[in-house]
């Protein structure tokens, strides 16, 4: 049977010398993940280069779609976060087309850029930064506010606040996890199951009947599949827009 | 028995986990589509709390998934 795990793996595509940084190699070849990431990008700035060129009053496809896109990030960052949400826009609206794109070029092509724990770490990394740097920048010192609720009676505080620390750094860990999960969950699935139509097919005719079975259920799975790349980037521009609402909103916490 | 057989029943032992998440799944949208028959009209405004509770929920299945997966690879 084929090996489903396969598809993760990183193949250099052009090759560039490694050089030092402070004792570090760096090494910046062209991988597949990195060209899967570059047409993501590439792809969401034609896209939208091109529906909004001859913005229209009335609008056509393109910029329906784009337009949906926009209107939908711009409701959760007004709902969530408030009136000030509008100055986070532009980040909450970058990291959902990025993870969105990636999923999507995963979908379609051969290499799915996060699935690479790599990436989903550092798309993590960089938002539980700017909670943490925007949270400090506004309520200076106050920011520790944040470990310790309202209205709890004190005796409970040495148990709660340790237990809200912990939490508060596992949230980093769990929107890498939750994107690389799905990702590598959702792929291996459809790997498995493809393996199966092959392996079935060549083994009589009620193996054919299995075959095809089989190849409805990749019908399905594919479907599933695209619902949950939206969804996974939905979800983590929704939980950025929380953990950004936690900080900013620190006084009705 | 050899490592493998042991690696492939820790992996096994390890996606039970998942059972929790499939349960949180379905009583999460069960409650939800309790609500939404009782009052259809509010139930747009509380579909992304919906979405956030799911992924919340399926999160912690997807990290049994991904011990098993660690357990199975080395």
């Amino acid at each position: 049977m084929a090996d489903p795990l396969h598809q993760f793996q990183i193949q250099k595509i052009v090759e560039l010398p490694a050089f030092e940084v402070a004792g570090i190699p760096v090494d910046l070849s062209i991988t597949n993940s990195v060209l899967a990431m570059m047409f993501a990008v590439g792809a969401v700035i034609l896209f939208f280069a091109l529906s909004t060129a001859r913005a229209a009053i009335i609008p056509g496809r393109g910029q329906v779609m784009a337009e949906g896109l926009f209107k939908l990030v711009d409701d959760l960052t007004d709902s969530i976060i408030g009136h000030d949400g509008r100055a986070f826009f532009p980040f909450v609206f970058t990291l959902f087309l990025f993870i969105l794109s990636c999923n999507l070029v995963g979908m379609t092509t051969y290499f799915t850029a996060t699935s690479q724990l790599a990436v989903t770490l550092t798309l993590a990394l960089l938002t539980i930064l700017t909670v943490i740097v925007v949270g400090v920048l506004r309520n200076g010192l106050g920011f520790f506010k944040l470990f310790c609720p309202s209205g709890v009676p004190w005796p409970i505080l040495p148990i709660l606040i340790p237990i809200e620390i912990i939490s508060f750094l596992m949230r980093p860990i769990t929107l890498t996890l939750r994107l690389f999960g799905n990702m590598v969950g959702g792929h291996i699935v459809m790997k498995v199951f493809a393996g199966f139509i092959i392996a079935l097919a060549s083994a009589g005719v009620l193996g054919y009947l299995g075959g095809f079975v089989s190849l409805a259920a990749v019908v399905a799975l594919t479907a599933l599949e695209f619902l949950v790349a939206y969804l996974q980037a939905f979800v983590f521009a929704v939980l950025t827009c929380v953990y950004l609402n936690d900080v900013v909103n620190l006084h009705d916490h | 028995m050899d490592l493998t057989a042991y690696k492939f029943i820790g992996a096994g032992l390890a996606m039970l986990g998942m059972i929790g998440a499939g349960i949180g799944l379905g009583i999460l949208f069960g409650n939800f589509f309790q609500g939404a028959m009782r009052n259809p009209s509010a139930a747009k405004s509380q579909q992304t709390n919906l979405f956030i509770g799911m992924a919340l929920t399926e999160a912690l299945g997807i990290l049994a998934f991904v011990i098993a997966i660690m357990i199975l690879n080395g």
